[in-house]
C-alpha cells in the first residue's frame, strides 16, 4: 500500500476494524446481487410484455405462417415464460445480448463501442462538477448572504436552467467556429479519426497510447466543450444541496465547541462540517452521475459524439428491442453499482453506521 | 483579584419575524478568583447567553466586561489571550462532541490548532484527571455512556489549563446517579488546578452543593444575590 493510500484510508476509515469493513462490504455485495436479480427480472419482463413482436420485425408482414413460427422458435418466443427467463439468464452469462434488429450487429459489440464514450465523458464531467460544486458550496457557506454567495447562486442556477442543447450550440459557435479555442463536433479531428485504434473505447486513453501527441491534444480539445457543458448542468444541484447541508451543520453545538477550542471558521468548515456532510454530498454526486450517464443524449447529439444516450434514443425510434434491453441493462447495472458504492461509502465514512 | 467583572451588560437577539428581543438587561456581575459562582434561574432568563458572551461565542452585547483584568470588546474577543484562560463545558456532551471524531482526535484538536507542545502527554494527563482510561481515545461519542462523554468534555476543557471554567448546566443531560460523580469530579479538579468556576444551572440543589455564592436571574436581569448560608436554605440542604 502506498503512503498516499495509507493516509487516505486513515483519514476516512480510522479505527474501523477489518472485520467491520468486511461485514459492510459483504452486506453491500449481497444487496447489489439482489438488486441485480430484480433488474434482470424487470428487463426480461419488458421484453416479454413489449407490444413489439421481434419475430414479425425479423421476417416482415408478408412472411408465411411457417416462416413466422420458425422465427419465433429461433428467437425462443414459443417457450413458456419461466423457461425463456432461464434461457435469457444463460445467454447473458455467455455475454449474448442478442442481435440488433436495426443494424444486424450483436448488441454487446455495439454497447462496447458506445458505453466507454459516455462513461469517459460523464466521469470527467462529474469529477469536474463535484470539485467545483463542493468548492463553491464551501465558499457560499463560509460567507452566506454575501455577494460571493449571490454570484455563486447565479452561476449554479444558470448551468441548471439554460437548455443544454442551446448552450452547446452557442458554445460551438463561439469557442469552435469563431475563436477556434475548442474542438468541434466528433471525438477527434478528421486527420486522426480513422488512424487511431480504439481498443478501450476511451478516446483520451487510446489517443495517449497511439504515440501521436497531436491526437491526444485533439481529443482533449474536442472533449473540452461537452465536458464543461455537462459539468455546468449538474454543478448547480451539487453546489446548492452541499451549501444547504453545510449551513445546516454550522448551527450544531459541536461547531460552537470547535470555536471554543480556538479553531478558525475555515478550519471548522473543512475539518468539522464538511466531513459531517459526506452523506448528503455523496448522494447528490451519485445522483448527478446517474443523470449524466443516461442524460448526455442532447450533448452527444449536439457534439456528434457516440454514446449510450444517443444509442438508446435511436433504438427507441427504431423499436429495436434487443438494443433497448441491452442499453437498459447496462444503464441499470451502472445505477446499481453507483448507488451501491455510494451506500457503502456513506456507511464506511460514518462511525455511527459501522 | 476579580475573575469576572461585568457592568451594565446588555444583549439582544434579533430575528426578522419577532424583531429584537432583549436577553440581558444591564447585568452586574462580579466573580472573585478561586470562587465557584452559580447562576440560577428559569429557562430563557439569559444564563447561557451570559456564559457565551464570556466565552466569546456571542458577540452582540453592550456594556463593560473584563476577565482577569482583560477588557473584552463585543466584536473583538481577545481569543489568543483568553483561550487558555477561559474554557466552557456545554450542557449536552453528545451534541457538543463531533459524531465522526474519536475521543483522541477531539481532544488533540485544541492542542493542534493552538500549537501546544507535548500533545500526547497532555492528552494522557487530561484523561487521567477525569478518571478515564487511555483506551477511550479510540472510541467515538456514540460508543460511550453519558457520564463518560461529559468527562471527555471536561477533559477537553482542561487541556488548555484554563483559569476560568464556564459550566453550562453540565449535569442536566445526565442520570441522577452520574450527576453527583461529575459534580464531585469538578470540585476535585477546581481544587487541583486552582480554577474559578461559573456554573449555570436551574437545579437549586446543584448550585447549593457546588457554589460559594450565586445569583438568581430572572427575565435577563440579576434578581437576587445568594451567599453561602442562603444557598444552603435555597437548595434545601
Amino acid at each position: 500500500m502506498t503512503m498516499a493510500t495509507q493516509r487516505l484510508s486513515t483519514l476516512f476509515f480510522r479505527h474501523a476494524a477489518p472485520a467491520t469493513l468486511l461485514r459492510i462490504a459483504a452486506t453491500s455485495v449481497l444487496s447489489l446481487a439482489l438488486t441485480l436479480a430484480g433488474l434482470l427480472a424487470v428487463t426480461f419482463a419488458m421484453s416479454a410484455l413489449s407490444p413489439i413482436d421481434p419475430a414479425l420485425q425479423q421476417v416482415g408482414d408478408h412472411a408465411s405462417a411457417a416462416t413466422y413460427a420458425q422465427a419465433r422458435h429461433a428467437l425462443d418466443l414459443d417457450a413458456p415464460l419461466p423457461e425463456r427467463f432461464v434461457h435469457y439468464l444463460d445467454r447473458l452469462c455467455h455475454g449474448d445480448l442478442g442481435v440488433s434488429t436495426a443494424t444486424g450487429q450483436p448488441v454487446l459489440g455495439e454497447l462496447r463501442e458506445v458505453f466507454p464514450a459516455t462513461f469517459e465523458l460523464s466521469t470527467i464531467a462529474l469529477l469536474l462538477s463535484a470539485m467545483a460544486g463542493v468548492g463553491l458550496a464551501l465558499l457560499s457557506a463560509r460567507w452566506p448572504g454575501s455577494w460571493i454567495d449571490s454570484v455563486i447562486r447565479i452561476i449554479s442556477l444558470l448551468g441548471s436552467s439554460v437548455p443544454i442543447f442551446w448552450l452547446g450550440l452557442v458554445a460551438l459557435a463561439l469557442f469552435y467556429a469563431h475563436w477556434h479555442w475548442a474542438g468541434g463536433p466528433g471525438r477527434l479531428d478528421d486527420a486522426y479519426e480513422y488512424t487511431i485504434d480504439m481498443p478501450s473505447g476511451l478516446v483520451l486513453v487510446d489517443s495517449w497510447h497511439s504515440g501521436m501527441p497531436g491526437a491526444f491534444a485533439s481529443a482533449v480539445k474536442h472533449m473540452l466543450l461537452p465536458v464543461l457543458l455537462l459539468a455546468s448542468y449538474v454543478l448547480g444541484s451539487i453546489a446548492r444541496l452541499t451549501r444547504t447541508a453545510l449551513l445546516g451543520e454550522l448551527h450544531q453545538e459541536y461547531v460552537t465547541l470547535a470555536r471554543a477550542k480556538g479553531a478558525g471558521s475555515s478550519w471548522i468548515l473543512l475539518h468539522h462540517v464538511l466531513p459531517n456532510c459526506a452523506g448528503p454530498m455523496l448522494t447528490v454526486i451519485a445522483l448527478a452521475y446517474t443523470n449524466l450517464l443516461q442524460g448526455a443524449v442532447l450533448t452527444e447529439t449536439v457534439f456528434a459524439r457516440p454514446g449510450l444516450g444517443r444509442y438508446l434514443t435511436n433504438a427507441l425510434f427504431y423499436g429495436d428491442v434487443p438494443a433497448i434491453l441491452g442499453a437498459t441493462l447496462v444503464l441499470g447495472i451502472a445505477f446499481i453499482l453507483i448507488n451501491g458504492t455510494t451506500d457503502m461509502l456513506v456507511r464506511l465514512l460514518d462511525p455511527r453506521q459501522r | 483579584m476579580m475573575a469576572i467583572d461585568c457592568k451594565a451588560l446588555s444583549a439582544d437577539f434579533s430575528t426578522r419575524r419577532s424583531g429584537t428581543t432583549a436577553v440581558l438587561k444591564s447585568v452586574q456581575l462580579r466573580v472573585m478568583t478561586g470562587e465557584t459562582f452559580g447562576l440560577i434561574g428559569p429557562s430563557g432568563c439569559g444564563k447561557s447567553t451570559l456564559l457565551r458572551i464570556l466565552a466569546g461565542l456571542h458577540t452582540r452585547w453592550r456594556g463593560e466586561v473584563s476577565i482577569f483584568g482583560q477588557t473584552l470588546q463585543p466584536d473583538n474577543y481577545p481569543r489568543n489571550a483568553l483561550l487558555s484562560t477561559v474554557q466552557m463545558v456545554f450542557q449536552d456532551p453528545y451534541a457538543s462532541l463531533h459524531p465522526r471524531h474519536s475521543v483522541g482526535r477531539a481532544l488533540l484538536e485544541p492542542l493542534k490548532v493552538n500549537n501546544i507542545p507535548e500533545p500526547a502527554r497532555r492528552l494522557r494527563q487530561a484523561l487521567d484527571d477525569v478518571g478515564l482510561p487511555p483506551s477511550i481515545e479510540q472510541r467515538y461519542p456514540h460508543q460511550m455512556s453519558g457520564g463518560q462523554r461529559q468527562r471527555v468534555a471536561i477533559a477537553r476543557a482542561l487541556l488548555l489549563r484554563p483559569s476560568l471554567l464556564l459550566l453550562d448546566e453540565p449535569t442536566s443531560a445526565l442520570d441522577v446517579s452520574v450527576q453527583a460523580e461529575i459534580l464531585n469530579l469538578l470540585n476535585q479538579l477546581k481544587a487541583r488546578y486552582n480554577m474559578t468556576m461559573l456554573l449555570v444551572s436551574h437545579d437549586a440543589g446543584v448550585i447549593a452543593h457546588m457554589c460559594d455564592r450565586a445569583a438568581v436571574m430572572q427575565d435577563g436581569a440579576m434578581a437576587q444575590l445568594l451567599l453561602r448560608e442562603q444557598l444552603a436554605i435555597y437548595g434545601g440542604t
